[in-house]
């Protein structure tokens, strides 16, 4: 025992590596874990939904017309006698799957775009962040609907629309990154080793985007849900009959439904600000986390 | 036109006489700069859905109530969330503090449409102070009391977002000045701390909160969008959302201009605004 503890004391105590500290910050951050939590739940909720929940989505019970909640329906039900529960959960689905999607396309599209911009030379990054700045100009939510006026309603339609939105915050946080690094030794040499694009984004960038690419995608999946329920609400995102919280609040345009049954649009409206603001905690989180600054304050 | 209504009959001569009338025999580009060149000198066309109203003057008459239900929420958004953010800076980490920082936590995270149901949810059904919609009560004469009563719920709702904003901005920015040495010096001569707080170090704190205010202009388009779209305020965003629901596209593509433009136009007094504050940028 007491030779080990020698021997411990005599090898320098190799110190935590970036990640392993980042992580640490993470998890001490009482917030974020609790984002973590809430988030989870949500998901794990609304993908095993149909193994607990006896009513799916899609059920129209004659019988149990805008009933409010009991011990059957613990939501209450809808103005066909869908059970506002098993909606909910359904819409879950849909909601983080529209977002999550749509993240992945929105960050391929600007990590693409951003990398380009600032490792090539003036004439394209000049066009190119032109063009961010026009995509920019507009309230994201007028671009969103001329864009939702042009692709149509469905889930497929609604993707296309957040992506095409939401890249270029992205590709300027990248194309700043990317200016700074292509001045680096290390990429300037494996540049005169006559490294491919390819190569230099795969190898160089990504690992060095990655804080930006991670609190991006968390942050992004908050907004893709935002922008869905949005679109939803208005009635050009997720078209009915396929539950998504964004729907399910634009019954509540209808009076009799925003006075009478308030359960029906209160309840996906609770859970989508609940999930946006856990995942919101997530995002603060990670990006305190990745700043190797925060640990001095 | 077969393909608005199938079901009008109509024989290819006059289908083809009709699209070179309408220039739609020309390619898309060249119809893009006729729509431009009419639209440089004001003519924007005419609205397909409502049978042949100029889309002008349409998107026109709806501007100034867009515009007063959000100079109203702004005014209220910027009041509310510097007066908020000063409270919670001086009283950091107190009751105070936390219950602020929690209601802007919820205030960003509450989409607009939301905000809208449950405050006329709770305005105008459960405690009917309120009226549910529209800008004027109908069958009584115009009058200005009248226009503020239907203002002040859907205005307030739409200041949530942004105020909450500039809160969180207020805050930080407050908390960094209020650590500066001037700070300290000023409160070492003997200066009453209200006044140190409003004459040395709010007004340098501004400065931020003021980039942030021009550039949220373009979030809080979009929760009008909305909260027009709940109370049944009759400004562009309702027109809008009429427009892209009937795939109205002349009047889609009019608002759209319009409203591009005069982000552009905030963004650029932003910056005037700015160089008024901050007396370096005058002089750079």
């Amino acid at each position: 025992m007491s030779t080990v503890s020698v021997a411990a004391s005599q090898t320098p105590r190799s110190s935590a590596g970036p990640y392993r500290r980042a992580a640490r910050r993470f998890f001490s951050n009482i917030p974020a874990v609790a984002g973590l939590l809430v988030t989870c739940t949500i998901i794990l909720l609304s993908l095993t939904y149909p193994w607990w929940w006896q009513f799916s989505p899609n059920d129209i019970d004659l019988r149990a017309i805008n009933q409010g909640p009991s011990a059957t329906h613990w939501m209450g039900s809808d103005g066909v006698g869908r059970d506002v529960l098993a909606r909910t959960m359904q819409g879950g689905r849909t909601s983080l799957l529209v977002a999550v999607v749509s993240m992945f396309i929105s960050m391929f599209i600007g990590f693409i775009f951003g990398a380009v911009a600032g490792f090539s030379g003036r004439l394209v990054d000049g066009i190119a962040m032109r063009i961010v700045d026009l995509a920019m100009t507009l309230p994201p939510v007028i671009f969103l609907l001329v864009l939702a006026s042009i692709a149509g309603t469905g889930i497929l339609p609604t993707i296309l629309v957040i992506s095409l939105l939401s890249w270029p915050v992205l590709a300027r946080m990248v194309r700043a990154r990317f200016l700074e690094l292509r001045e680096r030794d290390f990429v300037v040499a494996a540049r005169g080793m006559g490294a491919g694009l390819p190569h230099l984004l795969l190898r160089h960038g990504i690992p060095n985007c990655i804080d930006i690419l991670v609190v991006y995608a968390t942050l992004q999946i908050a907004a893709g849900i935002l922008l869905e329920a949005g679109l939803s609400f208005l009635g050009l995102g997720i078209a009915p009959p396929e539950a998504s919280w964004g729907n399910m609040l634009n019954a509540a345009r209808s009076t009799r439904v925003l006075e009478a049954y308030p359960w029906q649009w209160m309840f996906p409206g609770v859970v989508l600000v609940i999930s946006v603001l856990a995942i919101n905690f997530i995002g603060d989180g990670l990006r305190d986390a990745f700043d190797p600054r925060s640990d001095l304050n | 036109m077969s393909h608005i209504n199938p079901t009008i009959p109509i024989s290819e001569e006059d289908l083809a006489a009709l699209r070179e009338r309408l220039g739609l025999d020309q390619p898309l580009p060249i119809q893009h700069f006729a729509w431009l060149a009419a639209a440089l000198s004001g003519d924007f066309g005419y609205s397909i859905q409502r049978g042949g109203v100029p889309v002008l003057p349409l998107v026109l008459s709806r501007v100034g109530p867009t515009v007063l239900l959000m100079f109203t929420a702004m005014l209220i958004a910027i009041v509310a969330g510097i007066f908020a953010g000063i409270v919670s800076a001086i009283r950091k980490n107190r009751a105070a503090d936390v219950g602020l920082s929690i209601l802007s936590f919820l205030g960003v995270s509450s989409p607009a449409f939301l905000t809208g149901l449950l405050g006329l949810y709770a305005f105008s059904v459960v405690l009917r102070w309120f009226p549910s919609g529209g800008m004027l009560t109908p069958g009584q004469p115009y009058s200005t009391l009248d226009v503020l009563y239907h203002l002040i719920v859907p205005a307030t709702l739409l200041s949530i977002a942004q105020g909450a904003l500039i809160m969180r901005y207020m805050r930080s920015s407050l908390l960094e000045v209020l650590s500066q040495d001037y700070v300290r010096t000023a409160r070492a001569k003997g200066v009453r701390e209200f006044w140190v707080i409003v004459k040395h170090a709010v007004r340098n704190a501004l400065l931020p909160v003021i980039t942030l205010i021009g550039s949220t202009i373009g979030g809080a388009i979009g929760g009008a969008i909305f909260i027009e779209s709940v109370f049944n305020w009759p400004g562009m965003g309702l027109l809008m959302i009429t427009a892209v629901t009937s795939r109205d596209y002349s009047v889609i593509m009019c608002a759209t201009l319009l409203i591009g433009a005069s982000v552009i136009l905030i963004n650029l007094l932003t910056d005037i605004a700015y160089a008024a504050v901050d007396p370096r940028i005058r002089n750079a």
